[in-house]
């Protein structure tokens, strides 16, 4: 460490380290780029490509986002947006759980889409995409659909997860098991010009209070379709939930449902 | 009796947002959501009051009843 906090020191403008002197660190001492990534942060000083964040965010919380794993169940609409936000946030660990594979009728609002995709996995694509943007961060991908009896493998040593499923019935057993699992869950859904985001801490109701009886797998998105704006907004609100909820900041949308309407730019803020 | 009835997203649609309505003592959350059209299976939350609450709940003089629809893309 103080050789390396020797070489940060020297290299570093300020306390913040370019990504090629990152590139180096990894060289000089062997390590891969999330280790390099850790080294770096817990030496005190700041990968460059974070500058933006720390009016926001220290290098110590940087830190502490480094050492979080989210999984998100779904790498789709919701998923791929949410995906993208966490990896240039600079969470750690990603597992991105997503049995799929790409459709030409996802061109139109998935983020990890495009036409060279179509017929390749989701979860897999997930992972190349935020090797590309932020070699830091490991995502694990897991082509198995959430279910109730893999939720304890997929979870294990996860800190916060995140519902861009899109399914009433998945989005239900994924609260259960959050619950049980004693980790926090992200809620999101979408349906044409509509949204809605809340955040479910274990023994919470709100997704039974959302759902009601259950009784149908799918909402009016099925009657609406997804345009492409709307699974962002959704998503980007849900990133904002998960990072509170690791920085242990902010006001968390707990027992509340911000229900969006795009058509109308309304937002309805529901406290229970 | 009188009661406030909200509606949101999708169930605005060709109905309204807030509505003050005359219906029967007695009347239930799922009887107001049958006289506005609205299918049970295309109901998501329900609440009375800001409180969540059932389909069957009865509803009291001056309640405030929230109908949301099912929102389950991703």
């Amino acid at each position: 460490m103080d050789a390396l906090r020797a070489l940060l020191a020297e290299r570093a403008d300020g306390d913040v380290v370019a990504w090629a002197d990152h590139a180096e660190v990894m060289r000089r001492f062997g390590l891969d780029c999330p280790s390099a990534e850790e080294a770096i942060l817990s030496a005190g000083f700041l990968p460059a490509r974070y500058r933006r964040n720390r009016q926001t965010i220290s290098t110590e919380l940087q830190l502490r986002l480094h050492r979080s794993t989210v999984a998100v169940v779904g790498c789709g609409g919701l998923g791929g947006y949410v995906i993208e936000e966490l990896a240039r946030l600079g969470i750690g660990r990603l597992v991105a759980i997503d049995p799929d594979a790409f459709e030409e009728h996802n061109l139109n609002r998935q983020l990890l889409s495009s036409p060279a995709a179509i017929g390749q996995s989701k979860a897999q694509a997930a992972e190349r995409r935020v090797a590309d943007i932020n070699p830091g961060i490991v995502v694990r991908p897991v082509e198995v659909a959430f279910s109730p009896e893999t939720a304890a493998d997929s979870f294990g040593g996860v800190d916060v997860v995140v519902d861009a499923a899109d399914s009433v019935p998945i989005r239900l057993q994924l609260a259960d098991a959050c619950s049980q699992l004693k980790i926090p869950l992200v809620h999101g859904a979408i349906a044409g010009w509509y949204g809605q985001v809340c955040t479910v801490m274990p023994g919470d109701e709100t997704l039974r209070h959302l759902y009601g009886r259950g009784s149908e797998p799918k909402g009016v998105e099925v009657v609406l379709g997804n345009p492409s704006f709307t699974p962002a907004v959704v998503a980007s609100f849900e990133a904002a939930e998960v990072c509170k909820i690791l920085l242990e900041q902010g006001c968390l949308l707990r027992n509340q449902i911000l229900v969006i309407d795009l058509l109308h730019m309304e937002v309805d803020h529901i406290r229970f | 009796m009188e009661i406030t009835v909200r509606l949101y997203l999708t169930f605005r649609t060709g109905r309204f947002r807030v509505e003050t309505r005359e219906c029967p003592a007695g009347a239930t959350a799922a009887g107001v959501a049958r006289d506005l059209e609205i299918r049970d299976a295309d109901i998501g939350m329900v609440l009375v009051n800001d409180r969540q609450a059932e389909l069957e709940q009865q509803l009291l003089p001056g309640d405030t009843l929230s109908l949301f629809p099912v929102v389950g893309g991703g």
